[in-house]
């Protein structure tokens, strides 16, 4: 049972010379969280903003379970918080657009908030927050909808490490509280190894360049340190300097021509 | 207690900012009217040309049931002109939003309206309103229309379209996209434009009481008649002081609209 199937799918925007995505196939278990990694400008992001339908494919398909294609939550790469609503409004915006705030959806966005260590905080506007506040912020935002899919753009990328840890277990527990099942984007091969139970690993050309299941029997801070963890963190960066490699000699090869 | 002591300490030096902005233009204002006191007191300047400061005061103070009368019928003015103003600019901005082909058709004849000098269409307008103050009000209105429509307009194209697909996501009606987004994000625009019409309003009202009567305007030209210079002056302070007054106001109005968002900066 799957919950996201991709077949072939590719994308290219107009005008570019290669395609960004490039006959990509894979199928994500419902249980499944999946990590998308790869080096810059390689298209996870573009494929994160497929899986959300912000962005239309130019071939293939995508398939979501259509029980869960209705409970699909998203958060960019930046807060994106809407300046003159205060921290709370921010986080209740979904819920006014379609029509479910109510007195008890405030109480779970004033639970949710006071969760990510924003309590104090909630009559805030944007401009009074940090960078990381922000973020958090997003993230409640994203979270109130009670998403069985949520698909995060480098979530975590501008937190203060502590932040990031916190947020990190955080979304481990709320994998296994709500059932929720997150896909995401990063540039950081630990945090990947850590959070994903699937990582697809693309290249520049758009291909999955590798795709597997990685397990642990217990993911907290500590799995950090062991030897196991360590190992599967050298395997990525090997991969890692390959796709640079191979991308070196393609581009040189390209100058070239 | 050391909460306090901050705070205390954040407001003096907010005051003493807010005096270092203020104090220059305060001192220069003094100074020219001692100097202008100056020249026509020592007869460098015949008084009947330029009346010195205190003789206008004076002037302002005998005359002042008259002048109170002439101000408030201009304020008066002012206010429905700038209010429909307001009301028509943004409706019209908003339907030009909707519906661009009705943009394509009108704004062109909005903005060729708008070059038309109010001075050349008030005597048309004293033909269809009559003396008074509707023509004056039709006045203020013709004037100040456009800043707000075209500001307005600007901001509603100007939202963020980061803003506009994080609301993609929640597939919102027009009507909410319109009402939680672009609204909200233009409401900088639109108090830009009210500032602009709030002195285009003023010209507009006592252009409009040259001809149709009434208001300052009225007592200016009956003041430029009787060769009142005096006076003149008295009516010319007054509608100044109408607009900063105005201006105070929208300034009061932006601060509580645009709490929260990071671009507010008040030079005033």
């Amino acid at each position: 049972m799957y919950s996201i199937e991709v077949k072939q799918l590719s994308k290219r925007f107009p005008a570019a010379t290669r395609a960004v995505i490039a006959d990509l196939s894979f199928a994500l278990p419902v249980d499944a969280s999946l990590a998308l990694l790869g080096p810059s400008g390689c298209g996870k992001t573009t494929l994160l903003r497929l899986l959300m339908g912000l962005e239309a494919a130019s071939g293939g398909s995508i398939s979501i379970a259509p029980e869960l294609a209705t409970q699909m939550s998203y958060v960019f790469q930046e807060p994106r918080l809407v300046p003159w609503r205060t921290c709370l409004e921010n986080v209740l915006l979904p819920l006014e657009l379609t029509a479910q705030n109510n007195p008890a959806a405030r109480n779970r966005a004033i639970d949710l908030l006071q969760r990510l260590g924003l309590g104090e905080r909630l009559q805030h506007f944007p401009r009074e927050l940090s960078g990381g506040m922000q973020m958090r912020v997003a993230l409640a935002r994203a979270l109130i909808t009670q998403p069985k899919i949520i698909l995060l753009d480098e979530p975590f990328a501008a937190l203060d490490e502590r932040t990031r840890f916190r947020l990190q277990d955080l979304l481990l527990e709320l994998k296994t509280q709500l059932a929720l099942q997150y896909v995401f984007v990063t540039h950081s091969i630990a945090e990947a190894v850590y959070l994903g139970d699937r990582i697809l690993l693309l290249d520049h050309t758009g291909h999955a360049n590798d795709w597997r299941a990685v397990t642990f029997a217990k993911r907290e801070q500590a799995l950090k340190i062991t030897p196991e963890f360590n190992a599967v963190i050298q395997t990525y960066t090997q991969l890692f300097s390959a796709i640079e490699n191979s991308n070196r000699e393609r581009t040189s090869s390209e100058v070239q021509r | 207690m050391k909460a306090a002591t901050l705070k205390d300490e954040r407001i003096t030096n907010h005051a003493w900012t807010w005096l270092q902005e203020k104090i220059p233009a305060w001192i220069f204002l003094l100074l020219l009217l001692a100097i202008w006191q100056a020249v026509v007191g020592l007869q460098w300047v015949a008084s009947y040309l330029l009346p010195s400061p205190l003789e206008i005061l004076r002037t302002t103070i005998d005359s002042w049931p008259e002048i109170a009368t002439a101000t408030l019928s201009t304020a008066q003015s002012i206010g429905w002109g700038l209010g429909f103003s307001l009301l028509g600019g943004v409706a019209l901005a908003l339907l030009f939003f909707a519906i661009p082909v009705v943009r394509r058709a009108v704004l062109p004849f909005c903005i060729f309206f708008q070059t038309v000098p109010i001075i050349s269409i008030a005597p048309l307008l004293v033909i269809w309103f009559g003396f008074g103050q509707p023509t004056v009000r039709a006045s203020a209105f013709i004037v100040s229309l456009f800043p707000i429509l075209a500001n307005t307009l600007t901001g509603l194209e100007e939202t963020d379209p980061h803003l506009k697909e994080l609301f993609k996501l929640y597939k919102p009606s027009p009507l909410q996209l319109i009402l939680k987004l672009q609204i909200p994000s233009a409401i900088p625009y639109i108090l830009t434009g009210v500032k602009i019409s709030a002195g285009l309003a003023v010209i507009g009202a006592i252009v409009g009481e040259f001809i149709a009567g009434g208001g300052l305007g009225s007592l200016i030209d009956a003041a430029r008649t009787q060769q009142r210079v005096d006076l003149v002056f008295s009516g010319v302070l007054m509608s100044s002081g109408l607009a900063l007054v105005l201006v105070f106001i929208i300034e009061l109005l932006s601060r509580l609209l645009l709490r929260g968002r990071p671009y507010l900066k008040s030079r005033l």
